[in-house]
């Protein structure tokens, strides 16, 4: 899966935990969870929990701690989706 | 003597109406709220009937936020945002304000957070996974997860505070935002309460013997108080709403006006001389019901309509005793009589508002609506107030002032006399 597909995939778990459905649609590696998105910090954890479930992976703490833009979110996901291939 | 507090606003989920026109044509016509519960039959439940809102999910999606909206299990969450949102509207507000309400404050009543969402915490854990609870399990096990949710969602900074007093929780509340108000400490209070009975809960009160079961084939014939074929109550889900507010402030911005809370009063018989933890004291009954008399300085007399708590077990007989002596008046001198739950059953922590929404709507309209199933009524009662103060169908009727008890476990009373607004 490569960062253009991962990206797609992480639009569908991102989807319900933010209002601005119009930033969704246009993100990019450099779009802010928190600032861009306006997701509640607290549901950051619910994001790694989807992401988990549907990447077939584990995030352990110290990976789920760089996740605060998309960029870092693929960045994480490929890493661990190599490491189970 | 304090501020006079008025009430302004309206919300209701009701097993027979989720909104107050609704729910206001159900009352006036005797519709029962009662079902058959197929699940309790398979779960062995000696009562397999329930009252229980027609609430789907969908019907919130206006009242927040979608992000907010998933991820919400607690029912009786969900119950309590709608009916106080609501009434928040009927008082003729926006639900988003930019700026926080400083004047504003919330005392919103449940009994035991949702169990389908405890459920789900333990099964998780015990499993090991407690890993993919996620991050909205907490604000919803939280006993003050309904007030931190509405208080979020109208941006409410005065008191928010989360009360718990079995049955007589939904009446302490609204008393309880009452006393704010009157005593200048906020100038609005969004007041309520909500329950949602689960099958846990339901097994509990079955388990003690007190419920309903020699109606499961006649739903609707289920939830008879005053009644001598009653066996036991009927459980009931949802939840009622107010919006109370200081009168100047609510005529400075022009707001309709349903009545006026008087005065109120709470107490407890302390759990001697009659009274225990799950049988309330004759003796506090009755100084409840006087002092809320006297908070509202009126007369016993004046008292048009009784909104008993009259669940429907063998206490029925003693709430009708204790009326007559704390009002002393009986025969045809005592008020009319009536209870809600003959047509919705018993919603626990969320019976005190729900009949205190329909007891306003009584005072509006001018009626009394129908006792449910009382073709047979006590012959104690009937002794002592008489056959003509137990209407079974609607008497329409001038009521200038009602009185609303609730009666919990704990031995805990609570005592509310609204009135008609009169401009003196």
């Amino acid at each position: 899966m490569d960062r253009k597909e991962i990206l797609s995939e992480l639009k569908k778990v991102l989807a319900p935990y933010t209002e601005s459905k119009e930033m969704l649609a246009g993100i990019n590696e450099e779009t802010d969870l928190i600032k861009d998105l306006k997701i509640n910090s607290a549901n950051l954890v619910d994001i790694i929990i989807d992401a988990e479930a549907q990447y077939n992976i584990e995030i352990d703490f110290d990976a789920a701690e760089k996740m605060y833009n998309v960029g870092n979110c693929i960045d994480v996901i490929s890493e661990k989706i190599n490491k189970t291939a | 003597m304090g501020n006079r507090v008025v009430i302004t606003g309206l919300g209701i989920v009701s097993p027979n109406g989720l909104n107050i026109p609704d729910f206001l044509h159900a009352i006036q016509n005797g519709i029962s709220g009662i079902r058959f519960v197929p699940e309790y039959e398979d779960l062995k439940f000696n009562c397999q009937v329930s009252g229980m809102p027609e609430f789907e999910w969908e019907q919130l999606r206006n009242y927040i936020t979608e992000t907010s909206l998933y991820g919400l299990k607690g029912k009786g969450i969900a119950y309590g945002i709608k009916a106080a949102l609501d009434a928040w509207t009927d008082a003729g507000n926006e639900i988003v304000s930019e700026d926080t309400l400083w004047e504003t404050g919330c005392v919103f009543g449940s009994s035991v957070a949702d169990t389908d969402v405890i459920k789900n915490a333990i099964t998780r854990v015990d499993a090991r996974e407690s890993k993919k609870l996620g991050s909205r399990v907490v604000e919803q096990i939280m006993n003050s997860g309904v007030t931190a949710y509405i208080s979020g969602r109208l941006g409410l900074g005065n008191k928010i505070i989360n009360n718990s007093a079995a049955c007589a929780t939904g009446t302490q509340s609204i008393l309880m935002g009452y006393e704010y108000i009157k005593f200048g400490m906020a100038k609005r209070m969004v007041v309520g309460s909500c329950e949602y009975v689960d099958r846990y809960v339901f097994g509990g009160f079955d388990s003690m013997r007190v419920l309903s079961r020699k109606f499961n084939n006649e739903p609707e014939r289920a939830s008879r108080p005053m009644s001598a074929s009653a066996g036991g109550f009927v459980p009931g889900s949802g939840a009622g709403a107010l919006i109370l507010e200081d009168l100047e402030f609510a005529l400075a911005r022009g707001a309709k006006i349903y009545g006026e809370l008087k005065g109120g009063s709470t107490n407890s018989g302390g759990q001697k001389n009659g009274g225990s933890m799950t049988a309330p004291g004759p003796e506090g009954v009755i100084r409840c019901i006087k002092e809320a008399i006297a908070d509202a300085n009126i007369s016993a007399d004046e008292i048009d309509l009784v909104s008993g708590h009259l669940t429907a077990t063998i206490a029925d007989k003693l709430e009708i005793q204790n009326w007559v002596k704390a009002l002393g008046r009986s025969g045809d001198d005592f008020p009319m009589v009536n209870s809600l739950k003959s047509m919705v059953g018993h919603s626990l922590s969320a019976a005190g508002s729900i009949e205190t929404v329909a007891a306003v709507l009584q005072l509006k309209h001018n009626f009394i609506h129908p006792n449910l199933n009382l073709e047979d009524p006590i012959p104690e009662i009937l002794d002592i107030i008489g056959a003509n103060n137990l209407p079974t169908t609607k008497v329409e009727k001038v009521i200038n002032t009602v009185a609303k008890a609730n009666f919990g476990f704990g031995d805990v009373n609570s005592c509310l006399i609204i009135s008609k607004y009169n401009n003196n």
